[in-house]
């Protein structure tokens, strides 16, 4: 509210000109006659409504279709629980890992100069682009049974394919970029000056990271931690192929609503569907709570 | 550092280079055979056709929908600026579900489209609806820092000079957005191509028709054709290489047109 008012100029209408400069003075440069508005506002409302808002509603409807005890009979169902169970320790791996390599990536990016490193940073983007289903089919292609490590993982009868390693593997591969591309523009704008006042007073290089660092980018690792967590824990694609779908072993919740969605049990699909439509709702408001924060650590020059 | 390059070549490069290796084990005519293949040039046409289509779609709404969030004062704003997001962070399995419910002949937007002859869900306009649904954060978020950070000047001196309303926008403000509309239509675009989760569900899985290439992969793996799986699969990383590199190509576009401001 206050830039609109801010933008707008005081302006000088003398009697002299014509009727049509003067209604013309009086509009806004900066903005559309008043229909134009209400169309557009319209269209942006509608089409955000239909292809955003209802969805979301779907999926509690659904899962409250046939009432609240068939709702929390669905999610106790040990099915459901080993899912949920299974989700949340593959969310855990996932995060640790790629919070350890992300801070590694993006402070050697942010903080040093060496050849390639453009590269690097596509490298990083990959996963991102890259379709889910071929970051499975990579592990398969590596673990498999006809795999480049498969007969030496048969002969000392070592599972990662079909079982919990392959599940967390893909997941981590997918996660990836979260951590690091949160902390990469962060790093490289607050740029080296801190860490080298440190070590010149005398501070260790892990003094340095534990003191200087870490506490400069703590929001930074929080936003990437949360969208990474949001993201392993909803990954379906890249886990799909690498699950082999044991059912109550290694299906995750996102496996788990396919399942039960083919099998028709709506309520019990859509329940766990409500988990995870909950959990992206709270990552969504954290985000929101965090981007305030990082905006204050990062004042923008503009 | 060495250790960055190690963990960063172990997570991410060794498994894309095998994929390469891989296919490297069929000749190039097995490899061209593949690839040709009618099924296979149906699902990849129906992935980047569709996804072309709905990239378009995300283009023309996503800057009607950033123009309003940024432009304009209207009751719920700021919530529907924050649930612009919500296609990022829903697991793409749930707006699977809740896209094929929505739109079945049945759904709540399905019953009413069956009544005017239209049917969504089952078909190629289904997948076309989940691939817009997955891009519509893409051309938003790229385009609204630009927006916002956009010189009112610019437009005052144009009005100024004796510009409409009309050709202020096309002609002031629009090309000023052209790098960012790119970025957002290109991310959008490689998003959709490679989506699975939020499509199969509403695709109807016809081969041939309603078939994307990322299920064929799935399908073929699961048959154990694991060549006609990689060759599919090299097609699509190398597309997807070429869009990031133009999006980079872009983003530099981008950052040397920032200056103006």
């Amino acid at each position: 509210m206050s830039i609109e008012m801010s933008l707008q100029r005081p302006r000088v209408t003398s009697p002299a000109q014509s009727t049509r400069a003067a209604k013309a003075a009086r509009r806004d440069p900066r903005t559309e006659l008043r229909p134009i508005r209400i169309i557009i506002t319209t269209l942006a409302i509608a089409f955000l409504s239909i292809f955003v808002v209802l969805p979301l509603v779907v999926v509690f409807a659904e899962a409250f279709a046939k009432g609240v005890s068939a709702y929390a009979t669905a999610l106790i169902d040990p099915e459901a629980l080993s899912a949920i169970r299974l989700t949340l320790l593959v969310a855990l791996v996932s995060v640790a890992t790629n919070l350890v390599c992300g801070l590694a990536a993006a402070w050697a990016i942010a903080k040093f100069e060496f050849p390639g490193k453009t590269v690097l940073i596509t490298l990083i983007d990959l996963p991102f682009s890259v379709s889910p289903v071929i970051s499975g089919l990579v592990f398969v292609l590596l673990f498999g049974a006809q795999g480049f490590f498969g007969p030496w993982l048969q002969a000392h009868h070592l599972q990662i394919l079909f079982a919990f390693p392959g599940i967390a593997l893909a997941t981590v591969f997918v996660t990836f970029p979260f951590v690091a591309r949160a902390l990469i523009p962060l790093m490289q704008e607050q740029g080296t000056q801190e860490e080298e006042a440190a070590i010149s007073l005398g501070a260790s290089g892990l003094q340095t990271f534990f003191r200087v660092t870490l506490p400069n980018i703590k929001w930074g690792v929080l936003y990437g931690v949360l969208l990474c967590n949001a993201r392993a824990m909803g990954e379906f694609g890249a886990v799909s192929v690498v699950s082999g779908h044991v059912r109550g072993e290694t299906n995750t919740m996102p496996l788990l609503v396919e399942i039960l969605y083919n099998e028709y049990q709506m309520v019990a699909s859509f329940a766990i569907a409500s988990l995870l439509a909950m959990l992206a709702l709270i990552t969504l408001i954290a985000k929101t709570v965090l981007e305030r924060q990082l905006d204050e650590e990062v004042p923008r020059d503009h | 550092m060495g250790l960055t390059l190690t963990w960063l070549s172990l997570i991410v490069l060794i498994p894309l280079a095998g994929l390469f290796v891989r296919s490297t084990d069929l000749s190039l005519d097995q490899f061209w055979g593949i690839v040709t293949s009618r099924r296979t040039l149906n699902a990849l046409r129906v992935s980047f056709g569709l996804a072309f289509a709905a990239a378009c779609v995300n283009l023309v709404m996503g800057t009607i929908v950033v123009w309003a969030l940024v432009r304009y004062r209207f009751p719920g704003r700021r919530l529907f600026d924050a649930i612009v997001d919500v296609p990022f962070a829903l697991p793409t399995a749930v707006a699977g579900v809740a896209l094929t419910s929505l739109f079945a002949q049945k759904g709540w937007l399905g019953a009413p489209l069956a009544a005017l002859g239209v049917k969504v869900a089952f078909t190629p306009l289904g997948i076309f609806v989940a691939m817009i649904f997955i891009g519509i954060p893409f051309v938003v978020r790229t385009v609204q820092p630009v927006l916002i950070d956009l010189d009112p000047e610019i437009e005052e001196a144009a009005a100024s000079l004796g510009a409409g309303r009309w050709q202020i926008v096309t002609r002031v403000i629009l090309p000023s957005l052209t790098p960012a509309l790119l970025t957002g239509f290109a991310l959008a675009f490689a998003r959709a191509v490679g989506e699975y989760g939020s499509v199969i569900f509403i695709a109807g899985n016809l081969p041939n028709v309603s078939e994307i290439a990322p299920l064929l992969i799935v399908i073929r793996l699961s048959e154990y054709r694991y060549a006609d799986a990689t060759a599919i699969a090299v097609v699509m990383l190398v597309v997807a290489f070429l869009i990031i590199l133009a999006v980079n190509r872009l983003q530099r576009w981008t950052q040397s047109r920032a200056p103006l401001n």
